[in-house]
């Protein structure tokens, strides 16, 4: 049976200023409304999820992903179509909505649980797990504003993982925190799946999406573009090309030369999508201003749970000078690392000056599904070999 | 809207129909509010109380103090004021009490209609990331104003004590008063919260009004003092009738009948006006905030 349905949803909104007192009057004598700013953000969406089921979301910035989960959640109404839904509809990451820094620990996890849809006996039912689970036992009784920046945390996502809805929400655009967070959201997902409980999930991070749900719908423009299963339309989403990465402002360097273009590229060098079992090409472009003797050329590639999983620099394997003048380094990586998010370092130097140094001159995706779900980083598809012995 | 969007809502409508219990149903056309949805964020609104009562006089030396220092030094200006150098005519009652039953109506209308109305911007978060049912807001402001109310009725019983006023039989409306109150606190609440989330004018308007309304209202003097058919027109001002009604609950003042009836039939237009009113802005909170 369907746990939500979406009917024929648009949603439109008016872009530009928002409209003051004069404005508004003034159009409503004229009764007419200027279409020019209009936007919509969903168009004509329909689709339905059943009871357990988890269905990704997917698509571009603006493609209408957190309008549609807010009309799901009725935050927002649509302005044509609608939706329905069966039971509680609960974000997980809308954490220490409803939060007040003067009041204490324990106060906060009432509140934010009432806000949250829960009613008191349930969080008194839940309330030491919901404690042991953020670990601040000792700070109940003190004001929130006391708190450090984690313990918020931690106690706001505790209150949020302990809801038990009928459909979890999830939108990655909203997630804080850092990689542990993360990983305990992803983690706090994955139960409330296997609990059998209908998860919708928007991600630009489409192996943590293959890997929850077995459906995905690509919405592009406002309009669903593909509906299916997640391995298909991820595959044909990343294709597209609307998934490719950008690249950072790097800063200047000092007066001997300067970094002027990071890239990690496939390894042609074309701009498609990096997927995690072919090697990819990473591309520096700098310029010499001032010959140093020695000068060299690191690159550090760090991954989201911040361990350098390369860190190699040029005169490793070779001695080069580089005149004054521009150039170009690039340097192949097998495919060896596992999917998910990177970023890429690179430094400009000799044994006695930094001469530019940019710890995170880019940020990459290796896309992929990593069958085996284990949190590793390195995938070497070692060669086991199975012998008799006795 | 276009007419192929007025047929397409239309189609939406009869399809939606058949829909059976248990779904919940989002739609720019489908009911406004579900009162039963209502009662069950009851605790929300509890807690929202809570929280504003206990943010309130955090980090105020005087604390809680304050509920009783500001209404004795108003009362202390209006004596000053309208009993030593204006001479009201209070039926008898002493000045003081008189006051101060006047004020204490007053003070509970006026702190949910100015707290309530900024109800929806202060919270902006709770109306953009969650969905809790939108009246919960104002109504959840006519409850820490109540603790402030019930404080100064035991000054007022002091304050009796020490000036020879005695209540009568009708004390035990106390609860009808309390009631109509608030009835006549959330119109206009529930008008200008909503209004306040597109045009932040409300704020502004908002004290202004207030004060003068303040010397529109018998606070300081009573609505006996307006005669004839003027005290119809009078009462078209709802604050009178429940003031008058105040008086005559706790310090046994006269009976205010027709004032009263007027008043409240006021009181319950602007109930429903102010209710409708925001119900129907509510769909575009969200978008507009």
């Amino acid at each position: 049976m369907d746990r939500v349905q979406v009917d024929r949803v648009s949603k439109r909104y008016v872009l530009g200023e928002q409209r003051n007192l004069r404005e508004t009057i003034g159009t409503a004598i004229r009764r007419q409304r200027d279409e020019r700013q209009d936007f919509w953000s969903l168009r004509d969406v329909s689709f339905t999820v059943g009871d357990g089921e988890a269905v990704g979301i997917v698509g571009r910035n603006g493609a209408g992903k957190s309008t549609l989960l807010k009309i799901l959640m009725r935050i927002t109404t649509p302005t044509s179509g609608e939706t329905r839904t069966r039971g509680r509809v609960a974000a997980l990451l809308e954490v220490g909505t409803g939060f007040h820094p003067e009041l204490t620990g324990r106060e906060n996890v009432y509140l934010n649980a009432a806000v949250l849809g829960m009613s008191r006996a349930d969080t008194a039912r839940r309330f030491d797990e919901i404690v042991d689970f953020a670990g601040i036992e000792r700070f109940l009784e003190t004001p929130v504003k006391r708190y450090s920046s984690g313990m918020y945390l931690r106690l706001a996502f505790a209150v949020a993982a302990h809801l038990e809805p009928d459909v979890l929400v999830v939108d990655e655009v909203l997630a804080v925190g850092d990689a542990e967070f993360q990983r305990k959201c992803m983690s706090r997902m994955a139960t409330a799946e296997a609990e059998g409980r209908t998860v919708l999930f928007v991600s630009h991070d489409l192996v943590a999406l293959s890997r929850l749900c077995s459906r995905a719908i690509w919405l592009e423009a406002g309009r669903v573009h593909e509906e299916g299963q997640t391995t298909s339309v991820v595959r044909n989403y990343l294709t597209s090309g609307f998934a490719t990465e950008q690249g950072t402002v790097l800063g200047s360097g000092a007066a001997a030369g300067r970094l002027m273009d990071v890239r990690v590229v496939a390894a042609d060098g074309s701009d498609r999508p990096l997927v995690r079992d072919e090697p990819f090409r990473v591309l520096v472009r700098f310029e010499v201003k001032e010959e140093r003797m020695g000068l060299d050329l690191g690159i550090v590639i760090t991954n989201r749970d911040g361990v350098r999983v390369i860190d190699e620099a040029l005169s490793d394997r070779h001695q080069h000078r580089f005149p004054v003048g521009r150039h170009e380094v690039t340097a192949d990586v097998p495919a060896v690392l596992a999917p998910g998010e990177y970023t890429v370092g690179v430094w400009l130097g000799t044994a006695h000056e930094d001469v530019h140094f940019e710890p995170t001159a880019g940020s990459f995706t290796l896309h992929g599904y990593d069958p085996a779900q284990r949190n590793r980083a390195v995938v070497l598809d070692l060669d086991f070999q199975v012998n008799p012995w006795a | 809207m276009t007419l192929a969007e007025r047929l397409h809502c239309v189609t939406c409508a009869s399809v939606s129909s058949d829909r059976g219990p248990g779904w919940t149903v989002n739609s720019p056309t489908g009911r406004l509010t579900d009162w039963g949805e209502l009662w069950r964020a009851r605790e929300v609104m509890g807690f929202f109380a809570l929280r504003d009562l206990r943010v309130r006089y955090k980090q105020a030396v005087l604390g809680a103090a304050w509920v009783v220092v500001q209404p004795l030094v108003t009362v202390a200006v209006f004596t000053l004021v309208f009993d030593r150098l204006a001479d009201v005519d209070t039926r008898g009652v002493p000045y003081v009490p008189f006051a101060l039953a006047g004020l204490l109506g007053w003070t509970y209308v006026s702190q949910c209609v100015s707290r309530g109305s900024e109800a929806l911007v202060a919270n902006s978060s709770l109306v953009t990331k969650v969905y809790i049912p939108r009246l919960t807001a104002p109504v959840a402001s006519l409850l820490p104003p109540f603790v402030d109310l019930l404080v100064g009725l035991g000054l007022l019983a002091i304050v009796c004590a020490i000036f020879g006023a005695v209540p009568s039989v009708a004390l035990l409306l106390l609860p009808v008063w309390v009631l109509l109150l608030a009835l006549t606190a959330l119109g206009p609440t529930c008008f200008l919260a909503a209004v306040n989330v597109r045009f932040r004018d409300a704020r502004q308007l908002v004290p202004t009004a207030l004060q003068a309304l303040l010397f529109a209202s018998p606070v300081a003097y009573s609505a006996a003092s307006v005669h004839g058919v003027a005290r119809y027109a009078y009462a078209l001002n709802p604050m009178v009738g429940v003031l008058e009604f105040g008086r005559f609950v706790l310090i046994g003042g006269p009976w205010p009948g027709t004032v009263l009836a007027v008043s409240t039939a006021v009181a319950v237009l602007m109930l429903a006006a102010g209710v409708r009113y925001f119900l129907r802005a509510s769909r575009a909170f969200a978008d507009v905030i």
